[in-house]
């Protein structure tokens, strides 16, 4: 009697392991392991540690509401360092030797593209929280998703809810030609204001290493266009910005992703007031989920951003998609659960997947005020 | 157009000042010094450093950021040119230290400030627009171009009027020939690394004024540059650098406009290609320097 319950003791152990969670003796919570692959050193570092923060307030918040009970989630948390190969490590110690459920992560899109495969081959599901290339990253597979959108969505939407509140009938367009992020950005951009109709009246170029872009935006602004959009990375956006407004240019400016990020208003200063910028994150929003997560942050002492909020709501997906999977916690229960997530309330507004594995939900606009950016209502 | 003028007056004139020092040392040594992009960024640093680290006002900041980047200059000549000097084939050898200089310039800048975009302060220089005949105009443009234009007269007065202007021009002409006539060539090429390097790092501080946007590989973006510039003026020529430098600027601008920024670089190139075809010397030829 004595062997057999140790014998059953073993098997449940070794077959709960092989899904990647463990039961405790006596009837203690399981424990649901989820690896994180976060920036926390490198190009990507500011964005890591805002992710870091959501995640563990998420985890708390979860685990707190006894919703997932007897279920317990618990992070682990590895730096990818913004790289490729350092993302790849990670993510085979997560499989192999952490033996985790899924995997959130990594911040960089460039890394996913190297990392993720490796999950997708091991079968087991990642939830990437920050991933914005609209392609290469969740057509790896049928493991890989992600709840961040892609500039592609959120673009279009800035543009329209700023055509709604400004009413501009004519733009000029500016990106850089050398960069494939911000190339991207202008097809976008291009594409969502023709089926605005809004005409654009000049388009102009750059490249990455310029520092003078005043011939640029003399010939946009003689042109009197009624929108300025701008496709570019942080360090070219706060240049571009603070030079429109030297030459005497005072429309309205709107920034593609590049521009979403704390550097941007740092550097452009005074410039940057009134700028644009195209957000999947309404941080005015009043919907439940989002006052619970602001105020779970508030605790904290993290003022949120955009990452911030995206990285929460991964928790937050992951658990209901544990829920929809009958408690189970099994890396291709939790894949299946994913499916099957719904209207989801999260700080990002009703959250669902759509058939490619992408999300979906309602992009936002914000704009800098008084150094900080504010949701356009 | 009155504006893209502007612009390409403006930028030229930063280019001028950068090339004026690239030419003088040539002029003087037959040596290209690719360090002095190198040079260009230390000096924006360095009067980063005074301003936003000392809180100096920028009047004082400038003139100190010049010194340091002329000091910087003669230690360059120091390690990187006049051991070789003499030797055999130190033209190249000097070209090879001088980009092993810049490296290392670069690797400090890098170790100090990081590799994020600096910039300087605001409001540390009063800047205001005003608008002359439909074109905007700012004050700080119009420093840039003073400064600019100031330093240029001031290196050919030296260079015509003063005693070490002389020697200078007579280095140039013939170093064993200097030497005879009791010229300490050595003092005279550490003097014209000392002038070549200030004025270079006053270009830096300008352009760091000027956009703003401080990074330790920011001279890369006008070396190239500064070479189509001194080529074009004729390798030595001092006013052929400031002419080149401001044809360069007008040209650029003009081809951002209006072809795109894609042939930024091609368009100055292929003038380049063309005006030596006509002039294999440059715009001012080589000899320009010693009679100044």
């Amino acid at each position: 009697m004595h062997a057999t319950g140790r014998f059953f003791k073993l098997v449940t152990l070794a077959a709960a392991a092989s899904f990647g969670a463990y039961a405790a003796e006596g009837g203690a919570p399981t424990v649901v392991k989820i690896g994180a692959a976060l920036s926390m050193t490198g190009a990507a570092a500011v964005y890591g540690g805002a992710q870091k923060s959501g995640i563990q307030a998420a985890v708390d918040d979860v685990n707190g509401s006894g919703s997932l009970k007897p279920l317990r989630l618990e992070v682990v948390f590895e730096d990818d360092a913004s790289k490729k190969e350092q993302g790849i490590n990670v993510f085979q110690r997560f499989i192999n030797q952490t033996k985790v459920s899924a995997i959130i992560g990594p911040t960089l899109s460039t890394t996913a593209t190297a990392a993720d495969p490796i999950a997708q081959q091991a079968k087991v599901p990642v939830l990437a929280i920050s991933n914005t290339a609209p392609t290469g990253i969740t057509d790896i597979g049928e493991y890989i998703w992600r709840d961040s959108l892609t500039e592609r969505q959120v673009i279009p939407g800035a543009v329209k809810k700023a055509r709604a509140k400004l009413g501009f009938k004519t733009a000029g367009v500016l990106y850089g030609n050398d960069d494939v992020f911000t190339k991207a950005g202008y097809d976008v951009m291009k594409q969502a204001l023709e089926s605005e109709r809004v005409q654009i009246l000049e388009t102009q170029t750059f490249a990455k290493s310029d520092r003078d872009f005043n011939a640029q935006l003399t010939a946009l602004k003689s042109k009197n266009p009624g929108i300025l959009l701008v496709s570019a990375l942080a360090d070219n956006a706060a240049s571009i910005v603070s030079q429109a407004r030297q030459l005497g240019y005072t429309g309205p400016i709107l920034g593609g992703n590049g521009f979403n990020s704390p550097a941007f208003i740092k550097n452009a200063g005074p410039a940057a007031e009134g700028v644009l910028v195209g957000t999947s994150w309404n941080s005015a929003s009043q919907d439940p989920a989002n006052q619970t997560f602001r105020k779970s942050m508030e605790k904290r002492g993290v003022s949120p951003d955009q990452f911030t909020a995206q990285a929460y709501a991964g928790v937050v997906i992951i658990a209901e998609a544990i829920k929809q999977a009958g408690m189970k916690v099994g890396r291709e229960d939790i894949r299946a659960g994913f499916a099957k997530v719904r209207d989801l309330p999260t700080p990002l507004g009703k959250f669902s997947f759509t058939p490619s594995r992408d999300a979906e939900h309602e992009p936002s606009v914000q704009q800098v005020k008084g150094g900080k950016f504010e949701i356009l209502q | 157009m009155g504006q893209q003028v502007i612009n390409g007056v403006f930028v030229g004139s930063i280019y001028a000042l950068f090339a004026v020092g690239y030419t003088l040392v040539f002029g003087v040594l037959d040596i290209l010094n690719l360090a002095h992009q190198a040079v260009f960024m230390l000096g924006a640093f360095c009067a980063l450093a005074f301003v936003g680290g000392l809180h100096l006002s920028f009047a004082l900041a400038l003139p100190l950021a010049v010194l340091f980047s002329g000091a910087m200059g003669i230690l360059l000549d120091r390690i990187a040119f006049r051991p070789l000097r003499g030797r055999a084939h130190s033209n190249m050898s000097g070209l090879i230290s001088s980009i092993a200089a810049a490296t290392i310039f670069e690797a400090i800048a890098l170790q100090i400030f990081g590799p994020d975009v600096s910039r300087f302060p605001f409001g540390s220089f009063p800047d205001r627009q005003f608008r002359v005949a439909g074109a905007v105009v700012s004050t700080i443009q119009l420093t840039i171009v003073a400064v600019s234009v100031v330093l240029m007269a001031l290196l050919t007065y030296l260079l015509k009027k003063t005693r070490l202007g002389r020697q200078i021009r007579a280095v140039a002409e013939s170093p064993r020939a200097a030497r005879i006539l009791g010229i300490n060539v050595d003092r005279v090429i550490a003097a014209s690394f000392f002038i070549s390097s200030a004025l270079g790092g006053a270009a830096g501080v300008l352009f760091a004024l000027a956009f703003n946007n401080l990074s330790p590989d920011m001279g890369r973006s006008v070396e190239l540059k500064g070479l189509a510039v001194i080529i074009l003026g004729g390798m030595g020529s001092v006013t052929g650098a400031v002419t080149a430098g401001f044809a360069i600027g007008l040209i650029e601008v003009f081809t951002v406009a209006y072809l795109g920024s894609s042939y930024r670089d091609a368009v100055s190139f292929a003038v380049l290609f063309l005006v030596l075809l006509v002039w294999p010397r440059g715009l001012f030829g080589r000899v320009a320097l010693r009679e100044a």
